[in-house]
């Protein structure tokens, strides 16, 4: 597939986009420690969404080279076959609850 | 012609919902260089009741906004459907599928749109295919709405496969919209346009939809707003360019993505003249 190679340096990146991306880990990190001081904490990492998250943290860090693409598909639902009804349903949650949720 | 800070290209919005929008955006869009829009029929943050409100909804977008858009110097067409939001509603959707061959035939319209998937359900899928067998008839082109977020790599497999099984219909007159990181590739291999919408939140960043450009390529590629009733940006298609710009691509690049792209997909429809 042709790519559209970008004309930046990596030392021009980091110096267009380091101090933007540096707030947003510090906001990840504060979403974290906000749950960690919340009513139900616990019950909250249960949560599938929590979960879903941390999962891609790790992604974050173990992948290389295709991590967005990686982090999409982690939080994909991968089943095949069409859900039985949307009758109620318009949102969407971020991440995938599993198999069988949509029978919930 | 957008001309912020040495921008100077000419800039085709191909999905936008107006009927949303204020005339101040119209203004803006005109402002900046914005000449050119396509408007997908969509759902309007509530379930309609009768097909009778469809009807009032086609006559808006194919009549009222072209003519609010021309007060500002802007060419408006529009694409016409019954978005997959309500598609659940199969009693609804016969009588509103019955209707739109009548206002495919009006001048504004370029095609069916913004059909797919919303919830990736049994129903939607019926409703998708009715859809496909239509604009096959017609030989119309037609514009994909994938499903958001966890929905979206499954939505849009499913919503490739109806299209490709309809054998009249050939994928370079579909353009798969709201395409991202993980259904890119996918969607080129088997021969479909790819639209990036620019949509704070749950769809791309200017700044990640060239990381795709960088990372996929330009061709058969075009970037949108989607800007609607929600949190949107009806100038991020000039922010998206303008990223292009300060990384240092070409100015025939951003032309390609911004203008010659969406030019050449419209322009598989007669009726499209771009500004």
């Amino acid at each position: 597939m042709a790519t559209e190679k970008s004309p930046m340096s990596a030392k021009e990146v980091l110096d267009t986009y380091f101090l933007e991306n540096r707030a947003r880990i510090l906001d990840i990190a504060s979403f974290l420690d906000r749950i960690d001081r919340a009513k139900a904490s616990e019950a909250g990492k249960g949560d599938f969404r929590y979960k879903a998250f941390m999962k891609a943290l790790k992604i974050l860090v173990q992948s290389e080279g295709n991590r967005t693409k990686a982090l999409q598909v982690s939080f994909s639902d991968l089943s095949k076959e069409p859900r039985k009804s949307a009758a109620g349903l318009k949102g969407a949650y971020g991440a995938w609850e599993g198999p069988f949720s949509e029978d919930h | 012609m957008a001309h912020g800070r040495g921008l100077s290209v000419k800039i085709i919005d191909p999905h936008i919902h107006m009927v949303s929008r204020t005339t101040d955006d119209y203004q803006a869009l005109a402002i900046s260089g914005i000449h050119t829009i396509t408007e997908p029929a969509f759902w309007a943050g509530f379930d309609r009741g009768t097909g009778e409100g469809f009807k009032d909804y086609f006559n808006q977008l194919t009549i009222a906004e072209p003519a609010r858009a021309a007060k500002f110097g802007i060419k408006h067409y529009c694409w016409i459907c019954l978005n997959p939001k309500e598609a659940e509603d199969l009693k609804l959707a016969e009588e509103v599928l019955e209707i739109i061959p009548d206002y495919l035939d009006r001048p504004r319209a370029l095609g069916v749109g913004e059909i797919g998937l919303n919830k990736n359900s049994r129903n939607e899928l019926k409703v998708l295919e009715r859809h496909v067998a239509i604009a096959a008839e017609r030989d119309e082109l037609i514009l994909v709405h994938t499903p958001h977020l966890e929905d979206k790599l499954k939505g849009t497999r499913l919503i490739m496969d109806a299209i490709l099984n309809e054998r009249r219909i050939n994928p370079s007159r579909v353009i798969i919209d709201h395409a991202e990181e993980q259904t890119v590739e996918e969607i080129k291999d088997k021969g479909f346009w790819v639209g990036l919408t620019l949509y704070p939140n749950s769809k791309c960043s200017p700044a990640r939809a060239v990381d795709i450009i960088e990372a996929y390529g330009s061709d058969k590629i075009w970037m949108n707003s989607a800007a609607d009733w929600g949190v949107s940006d009806p100038l991020a298609t000039l922010k998206a360019a303008n990223e292009m710009r300060m990384r240092g691509h070409s100015k025939a690049l951003i032309q390609k993505i911004f203008y010659e792209n969406p030019k050449a997909f419209l322009s598989q429809c007669p009726k499209f003249e771009a500004s």
